[in-house]
């Protein structure tokens, strides 16, 4: 009896949980409804009628389409930095003891730690001292610098599951330490990087803050929406490229998820 | 006896990389400096040196004449930053940071502790899901979303229209500090907006702080006839303290450093963001943006210290 009513909620819980989660949610699903609203000059509520036709004009933008062809160059290469980089330290901090290893965790933590505008005008002011010209890369290396974290993240908690006997047991058959990471730690880490590399996209790809400080002329995707936030010029084209970010990032978080869930029932976890 | 030894010690290997395998083994060291010096070298040198060399600036001054940045060691800049109406700025930061955070805590309190004891299985994937996904979501999207529902023709006067309660809505933005012409330049919107982006990021680890209270504890306190507010008061409460803690990190740093929040929802008095953004853009006074930097450094560094007092990192 005890434990079946212990198993229940309290109403008043039931209630502020569905209402947290709803105020979490509703203004997402707006979005979707504007993107279809017939209304061009104002945010009027409830939309005077219902349209697809600003699909057609968004598509037909080319403003929109370099803007999303920068904001996924710059995401896929600062991804495959941060994947390179974030493992090498996972590996290091996980697989060795040395002095300092906790000051690592926290430098690597530090640029997404800190608010936004300092990495931003840390790097800014760097690269004009430097005398480095605002270029793609100088977007690529600003959000590199804080992807790492989420693919080390990922990677140090895979690094952890992994049993030592393991990879022992690889050098014991014979395997040098090449062969041991291609066919013993890579399959094992292989989908926590992938979850890693997912979110650092997802993080990358919606960046504004940083870039806004370390991009010249050109505008990402988030640059782009920002300029339209600030002064909104085509007010329907914006409710659309926001719907699609919406979509667009909800993509790889999903994919992360999957990826990671059954992460407890690596082999050799538990010992 | 020879024969026995040579067939257990594997002879060296041959190739390039059976070698480099061999040489890694026997030199701990040099494989950990292999490992470590690429992400060092970029976090360690392209970073920290940036930030460095931002810290500083905030020595120099500017000279009020010619607009140069006068390379002397000086703790004027400094003097400037704590002008009254530069001090207004960062209470006005610091006041807005710990009221977001306060009542994230109370919204995020509710989803975590459901999330925790009461959901499970196909519930629990959902509501992770449910909170991961508008925390990943696009941080302007959000803000975007939020500029269609408070302004003026937008869903929440519509609401409130339906409801007959338009003159509450009027009351509430004739108040003096947190009104405004509409809610979308007001205080009230820049703090719904503040609340909406970063809730979501005090969940997860107060869910986590809440997962490794056992169920028998709580159990307990009621069969030693503890009411549940006494129960929430004396055993959850501060079971769940370091989780709210670390939680409280993220919405308090990054409500101190935004700037594009309240320069698209709010008042045209500035936060810390907007005067560091202002101060290195139009005005070119990067001294004083990065004296301006320093003061959430600061408070973000003994709030980290506090934290880490109490044992919020365990909760992360």
């Amino acid at each position: 009896m005890r434990s079946e009513k212990s198993n229940r909620a309290p109403l008043g819980l039931k209630v502020a949980a569905a209402a947290g989660l709803a105020f979490m949610h509703v203004p997402i699903l707006l979005i979707f409804l504007y993107a279809f609203t017939t209304e061009e000059k104002s945010y009027q509520f409830p939309p005077p009628d219902l349209t697809t036709q600003w699909f057609a004009v968004a598509w037909d933008r080319p403003d929109v389409w370099a803007a999303l062809t920068l904001s996924v160059k710059v995401a896929s290469i600062a991804t495959a930095v941060a994947l390179v980089l974030g493992t090498l330290c996972a590996a290091a901090v996980s697989q060795t003891r040395f002095f300092g290893r906790e000051t690592i965790s926290l430098l690597v933590i530090l640029p997404i730690a800190l608010p936004g505008i300092i990495t931003g005008i840390a790097l800014r002011s760097a690269f004009s001292m430097a005398d480095i010209p605002f270029s793609f890369w100088t977007i690529v290396l600003g959000h590199a610098t804080f992807c790492i974290v989420v693919v080390y993240n990922n990677a140090v908690a895979r690094f952890r599951r992994i049993s030592g006997s393991l990879i022992e047991a690889s050098m014991d058959l014979g395997a040098d330490g090449f062969q041991t990471f291609r066919y013993v730690i890579l399959p094992n880490i292989g989908t926590a990087l992938l979850a890693g590399g997912m979110l650092a996209f997802a993080l990358s790809f919606d960046e504004v803050i940083v870039t806004t400080f370390t991009a010249g002329q050109q505008s990402t995707l988030p640059i782009w929406m920002l300029e339209e936030l600030i002064r909104p010029r085509q007010r329907p084209v914006t409710n659309v490229v926001a719907m699609i970010v919406v979509v667009v990032t909800f993509l790889p978080i999903l994919g992360a998820y999957y990826l990671t869930r059954d992460g407890d029932q690596i082999a050799g976890a538990g010992k | 006896m020879t024969v026995v030894a040579e067939s257990i010690i594997l002879p060296e290997r041959r190739g390039t990389a059976g070698r480099l395998s061999d040489f890694f083994w026997r030199h701990p060291h040099v494989l950990l400096a292999v490992l470590l010096g690429p992400p060092l070298l970029w976090l360690g040198v392209v970073y920290l040196g940036s930030l460095f060399a931002l810290l500083l600036q905030s020595f120099f001054s500017i000279d009020d004449f010619s607009g140069l940045i006068n390379y002397e060691f000086t703790l004027a800049t400094y003097r400037q930053l704590l002008s009254e109406a530069n001090l207004d700025i960062i209470i006005r930061t610091i006041s807005m940071a710990a009221a977001v955070t306060l009542v994230s805590a109370l919204i995020a309190f509710p989803i975590a502790y459901y999330a925790a004891r009461y959901a499970r299985g196909k519930w629990k994937v959902l509501f992770y899901l449910g909170v991961m996904l508008p925390l990943w979501s696009s941080y302007l999207v959000k803000i975007y979303a939020w500029k269609l529902i408070l302004a003026k023709e937008g869903i929440l006067t519509w609401f409130f229209e339906r409801l007959n309660l338009l003159w509450l809505l009027d009351a509430w933005l004739s108040l003096p500090v947190v009104g405004g012409n509409s809610l979308s330049v007001s205080y009230t919107g820049t703090f719904i907006v503040f609340v909406y982006v970063w809730m979501p990021f005090m969940i997860l680890p107060i869910q986590a702080a809440l997962e490794r209270v056992p169920s028998n504890l709580i159990e307990a306190s009621s069969d030693l006839g503890g009411t549940p507010a006494q129960t929430f008061r004396y055993v959850l409460f501060p079971l769940a303290l370091p989780g709210i803690v670390a939680g409280s990190i993220f919405t308090f740093s990054l409500t101190l450093g935004d700037y594009i929040i309240p320069q698209i929802i709010g008042s045209s008095r500035l936060f810390i963001g907007q005067a560091v953004y202002a101060q290195q853009g139009t005005a070119g006074n990067i001294p004083l943006a990065a004296a301006f930097t320093v003061v959430p450094i600061v408070i973000m560094g003994l709030y980290l210290w506090m934290a880490k007092r109490m044992g919020a990192f365990d909760a992360l």
